[in-house]
């Protein structure tokens, strides 16, 4: 046979393959370098895994799962480019990004071309511009920041706060719902510090939080900044409670920070440390194949693909116009599917009901002190 | 009063740092001319390779030696040999973009082969406080400024007090006259390279504590040690390292008194004030050069 020949057919053969075919595409954007590195990697990370555990047990419809990572470089730019790239290629689902910045710009296109977005943003306005496509896989900072402000104010009994954001969609989110709460409650906000994203030296900031003396802190920065921040505070001797969210107490950070996230506490909605059967068997899943504890985007990424696997087996079939309206409403639960490790509804807006903890660094562990529950069960 | 005690002593423990690495960036203008932009980098680097070394299994102070040692080689020796020789003479410009490639390769290996994510890095100072006029002062902060001033003090003698200094200062001022007297201006301008590397290793070992090991350290260390040098004044060492220890200091007030928003801007005012009003620097010698 002539080698042209051979070429060809091989070629052909390749193009051929009927696995590729039948196998549902899904596109990854995420912040795999920069400052969300390790927001992106766990979420790849978690999502990989997912794939991995479904398509071993048959795939979906049985069809298998496969995903296409890109790197947004954590820039809402990049990710714009990134997600157009992985449109045009018609992906069942899009999923990522993981920075609330890059949702922002990035929701609009997977909207336009009819394909639910799957993402791991928490700023509060995300879900509350009409968008029919969009979903989270944790809380919006309107269902998690009334609950921070409610444990400052009823357990810690702090009447000012200091509060320390980082200025961008995500902090500045973050500190206007805190504002508002504080305001329900008479907390005095005693200091307003933005700070920059990949910021490393903390010292001025710390200095003005000793000055205006308050109750708390509450710190609501990305992970790496956390870890920086915590160890400037404990550098110049804050003992006063530091009050957070998933990004102040995730494993992370304590790894980072070492003994300064000690006493550091916050809200998570999802935490590999929860007293929950399934998610203990995920946790040691997932260091068994990358050897290190995910945080909280691992579990989020994880739970974005059996979100999908959930809607399309609710809708028994492969639809991708179909998809967004399938999950909306919808209650997965823990019992049918394993894989969403705790009941799980999604509203008209695409945000995200589910239980919730109030957690605690102690040795360098997330210790969860309360489990709190759905808010509509 | 207290808060400008405290944000003095950060602010120099941070200045002395970026004086440390603007150090560098006068020593290789001085004796070749070399505009190095991976200066940053520079910095970087090192704390990965010691990283490497623990993570392989030497314990610290192994690790900080290995460091050290890697970073004179590959870029102390290996830089001069393999980047700077061969493009220096083809002109100042086209080095000083062989840097700027050089500090891209640089930052994309250490994500490549290490993690785009941060790392923790230990601290050779003891975590703890000390009183200073009755105020607890971070014995990390001490202990950085100290280690800096050591460095700088001990890098002045070598220059001031020893033959190999004389001999360095005379390859950097006049190199045709130097050779002449017997001066080996190739060594001289090698040992540069070396003491740069050195510094910047030290540089590495002191703020990756603080800043945690990540790739992208050095976009922020090697913008805020050009400006230091350029402020102080890039042709003396006195100048880079004033210029160092005042971008720290002023960066830390203006924070704190200013506005955190614009923290970053206002270094860059002072630059441009400098450029303006005194362009060789604070310390600096005006220099004139005959086409």
């Amino acid at each position: 046979m002539k080698p042209t020949v051979l070429a060809s057919i091989l070629i052909a053969a390749v193009f051929a393959t009927p696995a590729s075919a039948q196998s549902i595409k899904l596109a990854n954007v995420a912040e795999l370098s920069g400052g969300g590195a390790t927001v992106g990697t766990n979420w790849k990370n978690g999502i990989d895994l997912a794939i991995e555990d479904i398509n071993a047990k048959g795939g979906v419809l049985g069809r298998k799962l496969e995903v296409t990572h890109a790197d947004s470089q954590s820039n809402p730019g990049v990710a714009r480019a990134q997600v157009q790239k992985a449109l045009d290629n018609e992906p069942y689902v899009l999923l990522g990004p993981g920075y609330s910045g890059s949702v922002k710009v990035t929701a609009p296109l997977a909207a336009e071309a009819g394909i639910a977005q799957i993402m791991g943003g928490e700023a509060a306005e995300l879900t509350q511009a009409g968008n029919k496509f969009l979903f989270r896989t944790s809380f919006g900072q309107q269902s998690s920041m009334p609950k921070v402000a409610k444990y400052i104010n009823d357990e810690l009994k702090a009447k000012s706060v200091a509060i320390v954001w980082v200025n961008n969609d995500f902090g500045k989110g973050g500190r206007d719902s805190i504002s508002k709460e504080f305001v329900k409650y008479n907390i005095k906000v005693a200091a307003d510090l933005s700070t920059e994203a990949g910021q490393a030296d903390f010292a001025a900031d710390v200095s003005k939080i000793k000055s205006a003396a308050p109750d708390a802190v509450f710190v609501y920065v990305n992970e790496e900044e956390s870890a920086r921040i915590l160890k400037e505070l404990k550098r110049q001797g804050v003992t006063v409670p530091l009050v957070g969210e998933t990004t102040l107490v995730g494993q992370k950070v304590v790894e980072l920070a070492g003994d300064a996230a000690n006493g550091a506490r916050g809200h998570v909605g999802l935490t590999t440390d929860a007293p929950v059967e399934l998610i203990k068997a995920f946790r040691e899943k997932f260091v068994k194949k990358y050897n290190y504890v995910p945080d909280h985007n691992g579990l989020k990424g994880w739970l974005a693909i059996y979100m999908i696997k959930a809607t399309t087996e609710k809708m028994g079939k492969v639809d991708s116009k179909g998809f967004a309206d399938a999950l909306h409403g919808f209650t997965i639960t823990a019992a049918k599917e394993p894989g969403i490790l705790m009941d799980a509804t999604f509203d008209a807006n695409g945000d995200i009901d589910r239980q919730g903890f109030l957690v605690e660094i102690v040795d360098g562990k997330q210790v969860v002190k309360q489990v709190l529950p759905k808010l509509k069960n | 009063m207290s808060n400008l005690l405290d944000l003095l002593i950060a602010g120099l423990a941070t200045g002395a740092i970026y004086a440390i690495v603007a150090v560098g960036f006068t020593l290789l203008w001085q004796t070749s001319q070399t505009i190095n932009f991976a200066q940053g980098e520079f910095v970087m680097l090192p704390a990965f390779l010691m990283l490497g070394a623990m993570n392989a299994g030497a314990p610290f102070w192994l690790a900080i030696v290995i460091g050290i040692g890697l970073s004179m080689l590959l870029l102390g020796l290996a830089f001069k040999m393999l980047l700077v020789d061969p493009m220096l003479r083809h002109g100042v410009l086209p080095l000083a973009i062989a840097t700027m490639a050089l500090a891209i390769g640089i930052k994309e290996s250490a994500k490549q082969f290490y993690s785009a994510e941060a790392s923790p890095f230990p601290s050779i100072v003891p975590a703890g406080d000390i009183a200073i006029f009755g105020r607890a002062v971070a014995l990390q902060s001490i202990g950085v400024l100290a280690v800096a001033v050591l460095a700088v003090v001990g890098l002045t003698a070598l220059l001031n007090r020893t033959s190999i200094g004389h001999q360095m200062q005379a390859a950097a001022q006049n190199p045709t006259v130097a050779r002449i007297i017997g001066v080996p201006v190739e060594r001289m301008i090698m040992l540069t390279f070396l003491i740069n590397a050195f510094l910047v290793a030290l540089a590495s070992l002191l703020i990756t504590p603080i800043y945690l090991a990540k790739f992208s350290n050095g976009e922020v260390l090697g913008q805020a040690a050009f400006i230091a040098a350029i402020v102080g004044g890039f042709n003396q060492i006195r100048g880079a390292i004033a210029g160092g220890l005042l971008i720290g200091v002023v960066d830390n007030l203006a924070a704190a008194y200013v506005s955190t928003q614009y923290r970053a801007a206002v270094p860059l005012l002072l630059l441009i004030a400098i450029i303006l009003f005194r362009p060789q620097g604070i310390f600096g010698r005006a220099e004139e050069r005959t086409v």
